[in-house]
């Protein structure tokens, strides 16, 4: 359940820039998860009412954008959608091969008022 | 960031302690204020602050902050922080993961005892609660100190920064940090180790690393424990290496069995030949 470590590093984020600048609070956050970043939306929606209690993000509207995962080949170049962090390379079925996206784990913006 | 699980306050954070040491002050690391330097703050994104499209009237100073920021940034700051400690005091660091009961402190406590003579150790032990795993290292004369993360299921380089600054470690060591027994959350926690070795034992499933696959991606070294139980049990050890390599075609593999000692030497040459 690190998912909970995530929430309040969010939570973190959120206080440190509405402190830096000179906000009350958040009324949006916007995220950014990656398919393959090892974060369960599920757990991180579930902790995620008790981690922003009383903290800025208290009364935020949540928008997740999902991203997917996508790799590249090391043996053939190929780029490929990934699913999980062990798919093969659909055309040579290398395991070699660099993660383009999937792994992002960001607070991309934040709404303060 | 806490690692604190299921609760956002009251005495569940972690406590650093050394063997015989009793602390009462559970506070101490809840608030994590990551001293000073390494604060968020000086970091180098910046903010473009614009007020939102429909800036005519009743807007009341609406801001949009784009941060663009790393959730795990203040974890891989201190991790690098740790990293270029270790490096510059020449101090090996092994970040020991697996499943509870792979045999994690087995394994130390046979290197240890069969090495101590020949490498300058020093262990940092995480588990949630007691002093037991420390106590075991204790008993073989090497410095410990035992992290309890409460009710947090992983280490945090915050954790171990503050663990090192009391093991007080000398140049030219091996640092052995025994994560929590846990497969799926220390995998997104660098904590400034030089190598990640993950362990898995012959009474687990050979399909475990397509199950937790991040662990064993993030991985550098694959131990296979308790091999002198082969003969009880029923798996496939090369089945198991098949899948541990295509989540990480990199992974260097060592069998052994901690107990009887069968493939320790194997594990100890490579463990000499990363100390210069």
């Amino acid at each position: 359940m690190h998912e909970l470590s995530i929430a309040l590093g969010i939570v973190k984020i959120a206080e440190n820039e509405t402190a830096k600048a000179n906000a009350k609070k958040v009324t949006k956050i916007e995220l950014e998860i990656g398919l393959l970043a090892g974060v369960e939306l599920e757990s991180l929606n579930f902790v995620w009412d008790s981690a922003i209690k009383e903290s800025v993000l208290e009364f935020a509207e949540k928008e997740f954008t999902i991203i997917k995962g996508i790799g590249k080949c090391i043996d053939c170049d190929t780029e490929f959608d990934m699913e999980y962090i062990y798919d093969s390379c659909p055309k040579c079925n290398s395991n070699f091969k660099g993660i383009l996206q999937g792994k992002e784990l960001r607070v991309k913006a934040l709404e303060v008022i | 960031m806490c690692g604190t699980c299921g609760c956002g306050s009251g005495n569940n954070g972690p406590e650093i302690l050394k063997p015989g040491e009793h602390s009462h002050t559970h506070d101490d690391f809840h608030h994590h204020e990551h001293h000073g330097e390494h604060s968020h703050n000086e970091s180098h994104h910046h903010h473009h602050e614009h007020t939102q499209a429909n800036d005519n009237s009743q807007n009341h100073k609406h801001k949009v902050l784009e941060i663009e920021q790393d959730i795990l940034q203040s974890n891989q700051l201190l991790a690098a922080r740790n990293r270029g400690y270790f490096e510059a005091k020449n101090i090996f660091t092994l970040n020991l993961v697996s499943s509870p009961g792979s045999g994690k402190t087995s394994i130390l406590e046979r290197t240890l005892t069969d090495l101590k003579n020949e490498i300058s150790f020093y262990v940092i032990e995480g588990d949630q609660q007691t002093l037991n795993d420390a106590n075991r290292i204790d008993a073989l004369h090497i410095p410990v100190i035992q992290i309890n993360t409460g009710k947090g299921c992983h280490l945090e380089s915050d954790t171990v920064y503050e663990a090192v600054k009391k093991l007080d470690i000398k140049d030219n060591s091996v640092l052995m940090i025994e994560n929590v027994g846990n497969l799926v959350c220390p995998s997104m926690f660098d904590l400034g180790e030089s190598k990640r070795v993950v362990i898995i034992s012959t009474t687990e499933g050979e399909d475990k690393p397509i199950k937790y696959p991040d662990m064993f991606h993030s991985s550098d070294i694959c131990i296979i424990n308790k091999i002198d139980l082969l003969p009880y049990v029923n798996i496939d050890v090369q089945k198991l290496k098949n899948y541990a390599l295509q989540v990480n075609p990199n992974l260097e593999f060592f069998e052994v069995s901690a107990i009887k000692g069968d493939g320790m030497n194997k594990w100890y040459n490579w463990l000499k030949s990363n100390i210069k």
